[in-house]
């Protein structure tokens, strides 16, 4: 296992981020290609899960465009990933808060965390 | 075809110079040692023989012994031959380098065993499809297996229940991805068979 992970790092560079988790709201710059021209698209949401370890780790963001529920699942590693900026610290009991999907209007909100003491534990980690 | 024996190390994934993940496969392969040159006047046919991993000394027979004494090399745990080699000696070494990025190899290794398994999960019959209208347990039966006083036997090579994986299975033109020749390791696309420290030959 460890010479998987010493490769990894050696062939992908993973950038750093802020710390996230579910139940927050962020917002991801997101490069696309269109032919030659490169433009970077934002995409805010709400983290529903992180998954997996090291450069296949993944978490999906869910938004809602409109009425329909969007969902997008980003490789922490990929290199189209410009930032991800934290706008909302939502606290949340669950690591991969799937029941958010049938959640919609007032109960799809999500309470903020507030104490400073909470905030410097999960800055710490 | 000239090739190698390794061990698979696992599975991850690196990003093109496009930027899209790749899923890959790294394996150690190598550094093997010719143990044996095997000639067209000797033996009828062409071939060098790699060793590849350690075994204890007491754990090897002495006919064993006496084989590696002759190439000057440790006792090894795997034996492999290979052909297309050209110019090798007794006790040379061979590693990664043999292979290029770029370049197709075939993996052959032994797959993960899934013990006697019936015949939906080992040859994906469909099963009877309906759990109710008198089915009692026959939902994941196969069924017919041929007719009845004509032929008055079952078919050769008839699918049916019975040992799944554990067998050798071959993967053919893997993309070598990359080479990293210091550490003895190469990355190809896709998957190969068998778990994780398993032992498998690499050829070109």
């Amino acid at each position: 296992m460890d010479i998987l992970k010493q490769i990894e790092n050696e062939l992908v560079e993973v950038k750093n981020f802020p710390f996230f988790k579910s139940g927050y709201t962020v917002t991801v710059s997101y490069k696309i290609k269109e032919g030659n021209k490169e433009r970077i698209q934002q995409y805010q949401g709400v983290v529903i899960q992180r998954r997996g370890s090291g450069v296949t780790e993944t978490f999906t963001v869910r938004k809602m465009s409109g009425n329909i529920g969007v969902e997008r699942i980003f490789p922490i590693a990929s290199p189209f990933i410009e930032d991800i900026v934290i706008n909302k610290r939502g606290f949340v009991r669950r690591a991969r808060i799937f029941y958010f999907r049938e959640r919609t209007g007032k109960s799809a909100r999500i309470r903020e965390k507030r104490s400073a003491a909470s905030l410097a534990a999960q800055a710490a980690k | 075809m000239p090739g190698i024996i390794g061990r698979k190390v696992g599975m991850t994934s690196i990003y093109s110079a496009e930027g899209k993940a790749t899923p890959c496969t790294v394996i150690e392969a190598g550094p093997c040692v010719v143990t044996q040159v095997k000639t067209q006047d000797r033996d009828g046919y062409e071939a060098i023989q790699l060793g590849f991993g350690e075994r204890k000394e007491k754990n090897t027979p002495n006919a064993l012994k006496g084989h590696f004494k002759k190439a000057n090399t440790t006792p090894k745990s795997t034996l492999a031959e290979f052909k297309g080699f050209d110019g090798l000696n007794l006790g040379d070494v061979v590693d990664a380098t043999i292979f290029e990025e770029g370049e197709y190899v075939g993996v052959s290794g032994t797959s993960k065993g899934k013990g006697f398994q019936g015949v939906v999960k080992r040859h994906g019959f469909g099963g009877v499809g309906q759990s109710t209208h008198g089915q009692h347990n026959r939902l994941r039966a196969p069924g017919s297996i041929g007719a009845c006083s004509y032929p008055a036997r079952v078919f050769k090579g008839m699918r049916m229940a019975g040992q799944m994986g554990n067998k050798t299975v071959v993967v053919e033109n893997l993309v070598v991805l990359k080479v990293l020749a210091d550490k003895n390791l190469i990355v190809v696309k896709g998957s190969i068979p068998g778990a994780k420290g398993s032992t498998v030959t690499i050829e070109k």
